[in-house]
């Protein structure tokens, strides 16, 4: 196994083009697993650590260019206003010690359905910035991104620079099942996003299907629930048959498994579960936040 | 001196400084805190090599053929072993029965069964090679469960067993063999009968019956198995290894190397936790083999995958009850029946189901019994010991009658336990009286008198704190759906090795003058395993001696056996043992200072004499003499073996007899808070009361009560090892599947500890570390159907169990 170390961002995509093969590393918290697992052995390592570049973010007017190899704990810790269900997702990750090391890169990179951090990009509507070296950069909006089970859109050129995450325009929650309270992979996991600025809902579903999902025929039908009704103006709370209705249609785009970390039937379930309790608490959220504006105005 | 058992009369008493009694501190205890601890998997040898083993990959085959030629052809591998180069005709171990193949020889009965070893210069080059080995497997059915294992037409795991008369060893159909076991894949079988079950029935009110499944839980000790062989210049080798009983290795060893037991020596390396797994053979004679063969040392250090499959787990168990009572709540009688999963070696598995008949009735009063219990032989992963040994899994099954009779009486369930507890001189199903306090109900009333943790926690001015309930920080509720539920269980454990075993240990103990201070040395084989027999022992030696200063040595071969680090016994066995031979080393030093100074004042003749504080004292406090003088340039040593009162084999047919030592209690009250939509668990606080006898160090005794209950939640709500019903395989061999408690997991445990002393046992102990893993699961599995209403009747609990979607 051959170890590359660029110390650049173009180097890197240089040996990613000349080694198409190189697996990419930063943290190393899904790479040493598979390696370590003897599940893998690829001829290259692609070593991005020395590449400052990724371990930057920059607070756009509208949004956040969030560097692949950021740490979770980062996001905890400075990204919390402007990536609510992001620095959510981010508190669920493993351990402190590899919250440290993992980042957003990883996640997308390995494209396992049980990454923490899709349903929460899914959720705020992220777009992943790519490049490689012959074609420049490019973005894909992360409903593009997953394309199989541990697939992504990448080609074998290019390399994870960056996902863009549009700053939070009204409340995101995100909520994870595991069968221990810290420390475990997700049973199953979701992601919500109002958008008010749009009058749009978006969802991310992690661990119930082949790959990380929305639940659109869910958003749909709450977006037109609250546009009927006139919510985003008149601050109503969700009558509890609209919330059943929408975590039932959440339930319903799950395709899960049974296997050793829960059943199929469980995992329907509780996302519906997890989308009616974090609608509730995002509209809740909505709804004090309007109260609080017009007491201000 | 007291080779019968019989306590000494002489209380040396506590006024020794870091004597019994004190809360001394663990001599490495910082250094594992600050991770300086050398642990097994930490040795290193000049020159050394990297054992690895090639494990089978399917659960039940024939193994057709092995082709070792390109693994051998490695650069850097310098020695390839299959059963074929086995030096000796002694191909087998095991614990009770030699039924384990140091290699596998022609069939592998379990997934991840050791079939050849490989040593090279290099650990990624060890592996490597294994992986070029080629076996052909030729798949046999799987035995997995009672029904496979009996069927008429059931392959025999172990078609020439040598453990039973040739009248057993005929495979099935037709009637059932006569015998201790009915079915040549039936490892083990102990029935109890005492009174009339079936007349008693009669006068019951209510009968409940249930049927508990307790699933296989795994020892999960943090550090792997691992260990350093290294040739000697007799033609022997040194083995170092992180083990539970040294001696008992030894004698596993010795004849598969076809050495002499003198010329195998061992060393305890640093045990990084065992709770039972370390008591079957690893890679011990894996890595002297390839010493052996290469003339070089040899590590072998398992990872965690491996050691999934590298030691015996817990049992696990489906188990039938029934319960009478009448309507004011006497329990009129009890029948079981009991079927542990042995796997597919024998292990510890008789003497599991020893534990599991003689227990099953917990620690109550019930005249009226018939009861047995069982343990298969299939080709799931071999089950032996671990922390609890049969009782825990009977203790689940019989805390879920109690609620249930409780419930159907319309009683509270602690008083309903109360009113049927045992206490001194209740017969026990094995018609053995318990001859010393059994304070079942009073351990009982106290959990149940602790003050209730506040409810809602979590809510704070600044929203909830997700760390407080369920789901923690994956933050699935802010207290939608969370109730909370208490529950409660009693569980009752034997100490020390039962059933006639002639359970003995032996202690060095050395005492002389160093830079003119009297220092005691001991020297013992005990296999230090985290459970702080280091610490104790120097407190006995300080109380016993009157010395400040006392010297651990390590634990190695070169003095007798100090029995297995298990069954909760070391404090009281070897402890004892070390007490022996600290009184023995006592009277020779009173006599050579009676010889020396003996005319200088009459009380060295007549008046009862202690050593303290480095002196020698009359029982009314006079100094008499420094031990400095006493002993000036002569050393005191002894070496002596010490037992506890003999016990007797059970009956085969009837299961009479006085087949244990010592009952150990523990009462626990578990408070949970379920989200019941998500079924998730918290919990919230685990109560315990534990009656220790007599608690040596109270730090140590509150340790271990706090960590038996943490591995008892373990098993209440996560812990299980999940194999494949179709193929025998190990579906989840990793921490991230099979999970343990974090610190998130782990409530506030307040322990409550009593001090009855037991007049047969050293100071009145009793052994600590077993009973309270044995009631915590039971306890938490109470809260959960408190707070649910769910009958819930298989232990771990999983989320799918508490909302229907299983």
């Amino acid at each position: 196994m051959d170890f590359l170390r660029p110390a650049s961002w173009d180097e890197a995509l240089a040996a990613k083009a000349e080694h198409p093969t190189a697996v990419p590393i930063a943290g190393g918290t899904d790479v040493m697993v598979e390696i370590n697992f003897d599940r893998r052995r690829p001829e290259y390592l692609l070593d991005l650590n020395r590449v400052a570049d990724l371990y930057e973010w920059e607070v756009g007017t509208d949004t956040v260019r969030l560097g692949a190899s950021v740490p979770y704990s980062k996001i905890m810790e400075s990204l919390r206003a402007e990536l609510p269900g992001l620095a959510l997702a981010s508190h669920t990750v493993a351990s402190p010690q590899i919250r440290n090391r993992g980042g957003v890169g990883g996640n997308l990179g390995t494209a396992s359905p049980a990454g923490d951090a899709h349903p929460a990009l899914l959720a705020a509507g992220a777009e992943v910035e790519v490049a490689s070296a012959a074609r420049g950069t490019r973005l894909i909006p992360i409903d593009e991104f997953y394309t199989g089970v541990k697939r992504n859109a990448l080609r074998p050129d290019e390399l994870i620079r960056a996902v863009h995450v549009k700053k939070a325009d009204g409340p995101q929650q995100y909520a994870k099942v595991g069968t221990r309270n810290a420390m475990v992979i997700a049973v199953c996991a979701f992601g919500l996003a109002l958008h008010p600025g749009t009058r749009t809902v978006r969802t991310g579903i992690g661990s119930a299907a082949p790959t990380p999902v929305r639940a659109t025929a869910a958003e749909e039908f709450l977006a037109a629930a609250l546009e009927e009704g006139g919510f985003w103006d008149n601050g109503k709370i969700i009558t509890p048959a609209a919330a059943k209705r929408f975590a039932d249609l959440c339930a319903a785009a799950c395709n899960p498994i049974d296997d050793v970390r829960g059943t199929a039937s469980y995992r329907r379930h509780a996302v519906g579960v997890m989308a009616r309790r974090t609608l509730t608490w995002t509209w809740e959220s909505y709804r004090g936040a309007r109260r609080t504006t017009e007491g201000a105005a | 001196m007291q080779a019968d058992g019989a306590p000494t009369k002489i209380t040396q008493g506590a006024r020794t400084k870091g004597g019994i009694g004190e809360s001394t501190l663990r001599p490495d205890g910082t250094l594992k805190v600050t991770g300086e601890f050398a642990y097994s998997s930490d040795m290193w040898h000049e020159d050394m090599l990297w054992g690895q083993i090639l494990r089978s990959t399917v659960a039940h085959a024939e193994i057709v053929s092995i082709d070792t030629g390109e693994a051998l052809a490695t650069p850097g591998v310098h020695a390839v072993m299959t059963y074929d180069d086995l030096p000796t005709d002694v191909t087998h171990y095991g614990l009770e029965i030699q039924d384990t193949p140091v290699l596998a020889h022609g069939k592998v009965r379990h997934h991840g069964e050791p079939v050849a070893l490989v040593a090279a210069d290099h650990p990624e080059t060890a592996r490597r090679a294994a992986a070029k080995i080629k076996v052909e497997y030729r798949e046999l059915p799987v035995i997995t469960d009672e029904a496979s294992a009996t069927a008429p037409d059931a392959v025999l795991v172990h078609e020439n067993r040598h453990d039973l008369p040739q009248s057993q060893l005929r495979s099935t159909g037709g009637t059932p063999v006569a015998g201790h076991v009915p079915h040549p894949n039936i490892v083990h079988r102990q029935p109890i009968v005492r009174g009339d079950a079936d007349e008693a029935a009669r006068r019951a009110d209510v009968i409940v019956k249930g049927e508990y499944t307790f699933g296989m839980q795994d020892q999960a000790f943090l550090g792997p198995e691992s260990g350093l062989a290294v040739p000697e210049e007799d033609g022997g080798v040194h083995l170092y290894i992180a083990t539970q009983w040294l001696h008992s290795d030894l004698r596993q060893i010795a004849p598969v190397l076809g050495l002499p037991e003198e010329k195998v020596r061992m060393t305890l390396a640093g045990v990084g936790g065992a709770f039972g797994g370390r008591e079957d053979l690893s890679m011990q004679i894996h890595a002297c083999l390839l010493a052996l063969r290469t003339g070089k040392p040899v590590k072998i250090v398992y990872n965690r995958f491996e050691s999934f499959f590298g030691h015996v787990h817990r049992h696990p168990a489906k188990l039938s009850y029934e319960h009478g009572a009448t309507r004011d709540g006497k329990l009129t009688h009890m029948r079981c029946r009991i079927v542990l999963d042995g796997g597919a070696y024998a292990s510890a598995s008789p003497a599991v189901v020893g534990n599991a008949s003689s227990l099953s009735v917990g620690p109550y009063a019930v005249d009226h019994v018939d009861i047995e219990a069982l343990a298969l032989y299939t080709n799931n992963p071999p089950c032996g010991a671990m922390r609890g040994f049969g009782a825990v899994q009977a203790c689940f099954a019989y805390e879920a009658q109690m609620d249930k009779l409780a419930k159907k009486l319309g009683m509270d369930p602690v008083e309903f336990r109360r009113l049927n507890a045992m206490e001194q001189g209740t017969l026990m199903p094995t018609g053995q009286p318990v001859d010393s306090p059994a304070p079942v109900a009073e351990l009982l009333r106290r959990v149940k008198a602790m003050p209730l943790p506040p409810e809602r926690q979590w809510e704070s001015s600044e929203g909830p704190d997700v760390r407080q309930l369920p789901g923690g920080l994956s933050n699935t509720t802010h207290g939608e759906g969370v109730v909370r539920g208490v529950g409660y269980a009693v569980g009752i454990k034997n100490v020390g090795f039962s059933e006639g075993f002639d359970d003995y240990s032996t202690a060095r103990v050395r005492m002389e003058v160093v830079g003119g201070e009297p220092v005691a040395t001991v020297h013992t084989a005990m296999a230090e395993v985290g459970q702080g027999g280091v610490t104790v022992h120097a407190q006995i030696a300080r109380t016993e001696l009157g010395v400040t200063r006392v010297t651990i040595n390590p634990a190695d071969t070169r003095v007798g056996s100090a029995g297995s680090t298990s069954a909760s016994r070391q404090t009281y066995v070897t402890g004892g043992a070390v007490k022996n031979a600290c009184e023995l080393v006592r009277e020779k030093v009173l006599a050579i200072g009676r010889r020396k100074f003996g005319s200088h004042h009459p009380a060295w003749a007549t008046a009862e004499l202690l050593l303290e504080s480095g002196k020698v004292v009359t029982d009314g406090g006079e100094i008499l003499a420094d031990l400095a003088d006493v002993l000036e340039d002569e050393a005191v040593e002894i070496e002596a073996e010490w037992r506890h009162r003999p016990t007797e084999a059970f009956d085969r047919r009837t299961g009479q007899g006085n087949g244990h030592v010592q009952y150990s209690f523990a009462a626990h009250r578990a408070v949970v808070e379920v989200d019941t939509e998500l079924g998730l668990v918290k919990v919230v606080e685990l109560a315990c009361a534990q009656d220790v006898g007599k608690a040596l160090n109270p730090l140590s005794v509150v340790g271990q009560i706090q960590g038996g209950t943490t591995q008892g939640l373990g098993m209440a709500v996560m812990e299980e090892i999940i194999v494949d019903p179709k193929t025998a395989k190990v579906r989840n061999p990793s921490f991230t599947d099979y999970l343990i408690p974090t610190i998130l997991d782990t409530p506030t445990i307040p322990v409550d500890v009593l001090e009855l002393a037991d007049d047969h046992a050293p100071y009145g102990l009793r052994g600590v570390g077993e009973a309270p893993t044995l009631s915590s699961t039971p306890a938490v599995l109470a809260a959960i159907r408190d707070a649910t209403g769910l009958e819930l009747d298989r232990t771990p609990v999983r989320p799918e169990h508490l909302t229907g979607t299983a």
